[in-house]
């Protein structure tokens, strides 16, 4: 559990970093607090040439609550993004799934943009852009560009993100008003990956509901119009289009149930805060 | 004698640097000059003859010392003995075929582990893949592949005993109840993986290892007969500290074999640390068990016999101890119940996976699953509560000591009252109160039992019932545990102890000074106790070591008796001087006392003093007050006789646990809403300790029920080599257990202690396991029970 030798750029400035992608480009990673890198490297899964290290870049260290979305830049820890106080607020989803994400010394190391890059497909941030939407900042020598939640995650560890690009910063959008909100997961342990995560919004029209652990990216549905006393069929079919992984934890059929009854009892959970607010 | 210190539970004297991360480690210690750094590439195949391996690349390599292959150390080592003899050639690295996934293949030495690691990518194995045997049962097929041609078969041990007269039990029962279990494979898991650092001395043709093996020192003689040279001159010294072992550190024993070959060959010192994955892969695991276990039972739920058939995996070689794992338990089969008759039926198999060692619990678990599952059944067909037939069968306490069928002296205890004992401060009542509440209100809601024999202080024999009558007459008897302790005082009066017990964390320093604290009458600061251990240097025996729970029954009895000792010389020293009985001194509050006559007296700094610098003036009939090494072995401790019949252990402790779970309607996840774990483990030395043991036996117990298991697929690919795919339970997953106590001084060892470490990993899986059975309206369910599991049942069952 050795990572092979591997070339270290701590970038002192952002310019560097991009001028590090630039050159090496999918031989370089970018690290930041290497909470899911780190492992990897050591079991030799990932090798680069070069590991760009952006954790000196303060610039990237920036918070933004804004009318229209939550905004963290690419230095910001899990830890630091889940103790602001405007988040209860500004997006409540995240306030109540953020615990659940791997135990407080990982969440000081790890960060928001980090794992969003990781694309994990059973992590929880991966899941919570997703469903609330929003967008990614993707920065290179070439420009800078916007990409949509939606586009964004296109399968197990793989993003849109180019070889040269560094995730620069990354913005949950605002919750509609008067939006409900839930979150539900089922993991073996406390602070594990989940084997099926739920996350809910509930607004005037209806109801998005995500799921992570289901299949090689978060699977997120629309239901317009959702009354509660139909969200129990509609989570029956919807689960039954799913083709969820095996694997000796939980196979297909447990990943299955727990979409539907899972997920049932988060939609139900948003709508009935909805109605509370 | 009235204890000031045993009994209590001060601080413990290894704790500050622990707390504050200054502990010990083999990772910590200074290398050696010129050390080389070692890799182990390793078997991806469960198995495949080796058609060749081209290390050239790897030598190229800059900073690469050598490669080692299987053929250089068969060159320079014999196969490892085992209890069983058969024709299966057992290296501490593949020859000419791998065997199960993570064996290794090559050793790469280089200057640090990095490179080392680069290097082994660059070696070439030549494999030629071959279907592999995997579950134990079809591993018996005429068709199975076979691992060991010369062997002929998977089979390398098959024995049969018969105790009283089962035929007619069985004749005359009421009811016959039989259960058949699958018992998975576990690993303890020490926080600190194996690690070592080994030398060769060419010029006095001596191995020198330094590494955290915890024993059996039995095995001591094994490594250095494959190592071709007397035992003399293969030193083994252990580290100041080790983080965690719990039987598994027992493993380390084959590489420190391979690295010491490798020392030599690269004329080197070479240091080896083992990585999680390594661990979780290869460093051995609790065996896996299939049993078939029938009894005889009466109309009341009286049992009259018991017949068992197990079949024993110990993966793809018989690694010494083994089948210490299937034998040790051999004493005990009836566990704590008065049942005369006892068939039994073993058989052990190798199949393409991790050969198994010591592991917490060692045999218990095993044993107990079935056992107690089959107990809880029997009160489903007498129609009688689980808990009136443990009552029911219990052995009584006018029936101490004991004599089991297979020749087991359970030698003292009163079960029956530790089990009222347990239910009325566990509040029994109203966990049953809970169980109805819990349901009427739907959810699934179960209670479990399980009550459990903690066999302590291994008989150094009890491995060789595998052997036939005859075979054991050839090898000569074997039979007893020597546990060791010296004792000395220095000439200002300080107390020296050294211990062969090589403790991984548990705190035997702190107690071996509370023990010679009260043996001297001096206070427990005086006393400074070490507990590293050279083969080269220090007293020891084939029984030292850690395992069977035998420190504090045996290594503190060792060194109560060697302190009691010196303090019968110390008080002849006294009664010279001031001419008066010997008998008639006390040693309390630093002193020396004439009971009778508070003037009279010294302080035991000037006495011990005495002993040094005037030895001239000591009586002359006294040996010297000085030191005072003290080897202690149980006479209960005997080989096998004619008969089969074994006392496996000088002291057995007693267990009843009972729980209360509610099992996730959507998740299938067990909620443990209670656990009670009541222990008769004889005089407790340090209270506090015991109940870390306790709840940390817990912890294993629970992780084995709950979640882990060393999981290989049909075709014997290995599925859990990491701690994602491995989990095990955190503080977060593990309740805090309630500890029952009850001490019964056992009249075996000096202190009357018995053990505990092993008691409640033994105990919960099954008792976890009757719980959730219970919940789910099941006669029996399989371990771990994972989650996906339950739920696959609740929705089969529409529960």
């Amino acid at each position: 559990m050795k990572p092979a030798a591997f070339n270290y750029i701590r970038a002192e400035t952002l310019d560097e970093a991009l001028d590090a992608l630039a050159e090496y480009g999918e031989d370089a990673r970018v690290i930041a607090g290497g909470q899911s890198l780190g492992p990897m490297l050591n079991m030799r899964l990932a090798a680069p040439d070069v590991l760009v290290d952006i954790m000196g870049l303060k610039d990237l260290d920036r918070i933004e609550f804004a009318d229209d979305g939550a905004m963290a830049a690419a230095c910001v820890t899990q830890a630091r993004f889940m103790g602001r106080l405007e988040l209860r607020r500004a997006q409540p989803l995240l306030h109540e799934a953020m615990p659940w994400i791997g135990h407080v010394q990982t969440r000081s190391r790890g960060t928001i943009c980090g794992s969003l890059a990781n694309a994990d497909p059973a992590a929880e941030l991966p899941l919570l852009l997703a469903t609330v939407g929003g967008a990614v900042i993707a920065q290179s020598k070439r420009g800078q560009r916007a990409i949509a939640a939606a586009d964004f995650f296109q399968g197990m560890f793989e993003t849109a993100l180019g070889d040269d690009e560094l995730l620069l910063a990354a913005k949950f959008a605002a919750p509609k008003p008067s939006s409900g909100v839930a979150f539900r997961e089922m993991a073996e342990r406390h602070g594990d990956f989940a084997i099926v995560a739920a996350a809910a919004v509930a607004d005037a029209d209806g109801v998005t509901l995500g799921l992570g652990g289901i299949d090689a990216q978060p699977v997120v549905t629309r239901f317009d119009g959702l009354l509660a006393r139909d969200a129990k069929a509609a989570l029956t079919d919807h689960a039954k289009t799913l083709d969820p992984q095996s694997d000796p934890k939980a196979d297909a059929a447990y990943r299955r149930r727990l979409a539907r009854e899972l997920g049932l009892e988060t939609v139900l959970k948003a709508m009935e805060r909805r109605h509370a607010v | 004698m009235a204890f000031r210190h045993i009994g209590t539970s001060p601080e413990r004297v290894e704790d500050a640097a622990l707390l504050t991360g200054r502990g010990r480690f083999m990772d910590d210690l200074p290398v050696p000059a010129g050390a080389l750094h070692a890799a182990i590439l390793r078997s991806p195949h469960p198995h495949a003859d080796i058609r060749g391996i081209d290390a050239a690349a790897a030598l190229a390599l800059p900073g690469v010392a050598a490669v080692v292959t299987g053929e250089h150390v068969k060159a320079l080592t014999r196969p490892f003995l085992v209890g069983v003899r058969s024709p299966i050639d057992h290296y501490p690295i593949a020859v000419d075929r791998a065997r199960y996934v993570g064996e290794p293949v090559a050793v790469v030495l280089a200057r640090d582990r990095y490179v080392a690691e680069d290097a082994m990518e660059l070696i070439d194995v030549d494999y030629a893949p071959l279907d592999a045997a995997v579950d134990p049962v079809q591993a018996m097929d005429a068709d199975a592949p076979v691992l060991h041609t010369a062997n002929g078969s998977n089979l390398v041990s098959e024995r049969t005993f018969d105790y009283g007269d089962v035929e007619q039990a069985f004749a005359a029962a009421a009811h016959v109840v039989s259960i058949e279990t699958v018992f998975p494979r576990s690993l303890a898991s020490p926080i600190e993986c194996f690690g070592l650092i080994a030398e060769y001395d060419p010029h006095e043709d001596v191995y020198d290892v330094l590494t955290h093996f915890q024993g059996p020192f039995a095995i001591q003689p094994v490594m250095a007969m494959a190592l071709q040279v007397p035992s003399s001159r293969l030193r083994i010294r252990t580290p100041p500290d080790s983080g965690g072992s719990f039987g598994v550190k027992q493993g380390v024993a084959p590489y420190a074999v391979l690295m010491a070959v490798a020392a030599r060959i690269a004329k080197r010192p070479v240091k080896w640390i083992e990585d999680r994955m390594e661990h979780l892969t290869a460093a051995g695991s609790a065996t896996n068990r299939v049993s078939t276990l029938e009894a005889a039972v009466m109309a009341d739920g009286k049992v009259t016999a018991l017949r068992w058939d197990q079949i024993e995996d110990v993966g793809a070689y018989l690694k010494a101890p083994e089948p210490a794992t299937l034998y040790r338990m051999h004493t005990c089969m009836t566990g704590a119940y008065d049942i005369p008759n006892l068939a039994i039926r073993n058989r052990v198999v190798v199949t393409n996976k991790t050969p198994t060692g010591l592991n917490r619990g060692f045999g218990g678990p095993q044993v107990y699953f079935p056992l107690e599952q089959l107990m809880r059944k029997i009160g489903g067909v007498v129609g009688r509560d689980p808990l009136s037939i443990i009552r029911r069968n219990l052995v009584a306490p006018s029936r101490m000591p004991y004599k089991t069928p297979s020749g087991g002296v359970l030698d003292s205890g009163d079960y029956g009252a530790l089990v009222e004992q347990a239910l009325l401060e566990g509040n029994f009542a109203d966990l049953e109160n809970a169980r109805q509440r819990a349901r009427r209100a739907g959810k699934l809601y179960g209670i479990g039992y399980a009550a459990c024999i903690e066999p302590t202080i291994s008989n150094m024999g009890y491995i060789t019932t595998v052997l036939s009558r005859q075979e054991r007459e050839r090898a000569g008897p074997k039979g007893g545990a020597q546990a060791t302790a010296t004792v000395a005082v220095d000439p200002l009066g300080g107390v020296n102890v050294s211990i062969s017990s090589t403790p991984q964390g548990q705190g035997h320093r702190t107690v071996i000074g509370q023990v010679v604290a009260d043996a001297l009458g001096v206070a427990p600061d005086v006393v400074r106790v070490n507990a590293e251990l050279d083969t080269g240097r220090d007293p020891w025996s084939i029984a030292s070591g850690n395992y069977s729970c035998r420190f504090a029954g045996a290594v503190a009895g060792a060194a109560w008796r060697a302190a009691g000792e010196l303090r019968t010389r110390l008080a002849r020293v006294a009664a010279a001087k001031f001419d008066c009985p010997a008998e008639l001194f006390d040693f309390r509050d630093g002193k020396i006392i004439h009971r009778e006559n508070a003037n009279i007296g010294i302080d035991f700094k000037r006495l011990a003093g005495e002993s040094h610098w005037a030895a001239a003036t000591l009586p002359s009939d006294l040996p010297q007050a000085l030191s005072v090494t003290e080897f202690w072995s149980p006479d209960v401790l005997q080989p096998p006789d004619d008969e089969d019949r074994i006392n496996g252990s000088a002291a057995y402790g007693f267990i009843f646990d009972f729980c209360g779970v509610e099992i996730d309607r959507m998740t299938g996840q067990v909620k443990i809403d209670r656990y009670i774990s009541a222990h008769d483990a004889g005089r407790l030395l340090h209270p506090a300790m015991a109940d870390g043991q306790s709840q940390g036996g817990f912890a294993h117990g629970l992780g084995a029920a709950l979640m882990e298991e060393l999981a290989y697929d049909a075709d014997g690919g290995f599925l859990s080599a990491s701690l994602a795919d491995y989990p095990m339970p955190t503080a977060c997953e593990t309740p805090s257990v309630q500890i029952v106590h009850r001490e019964t001084a056992s009249p075996v060892t000096p202190l009357g202690a018995k053990g505990i470490g092993e008691g409640t990993t033994m105990s919960a899986p099954v008792c976890l396991a009757n719980a959730v059975a219970d919940a789910l309206g099941l006669e029996q369910i399989d371990l771990p029970l994972r989650p996906a599991k339950l739920a696959a049942i609740i929705e089969a069952r529409r529960l």
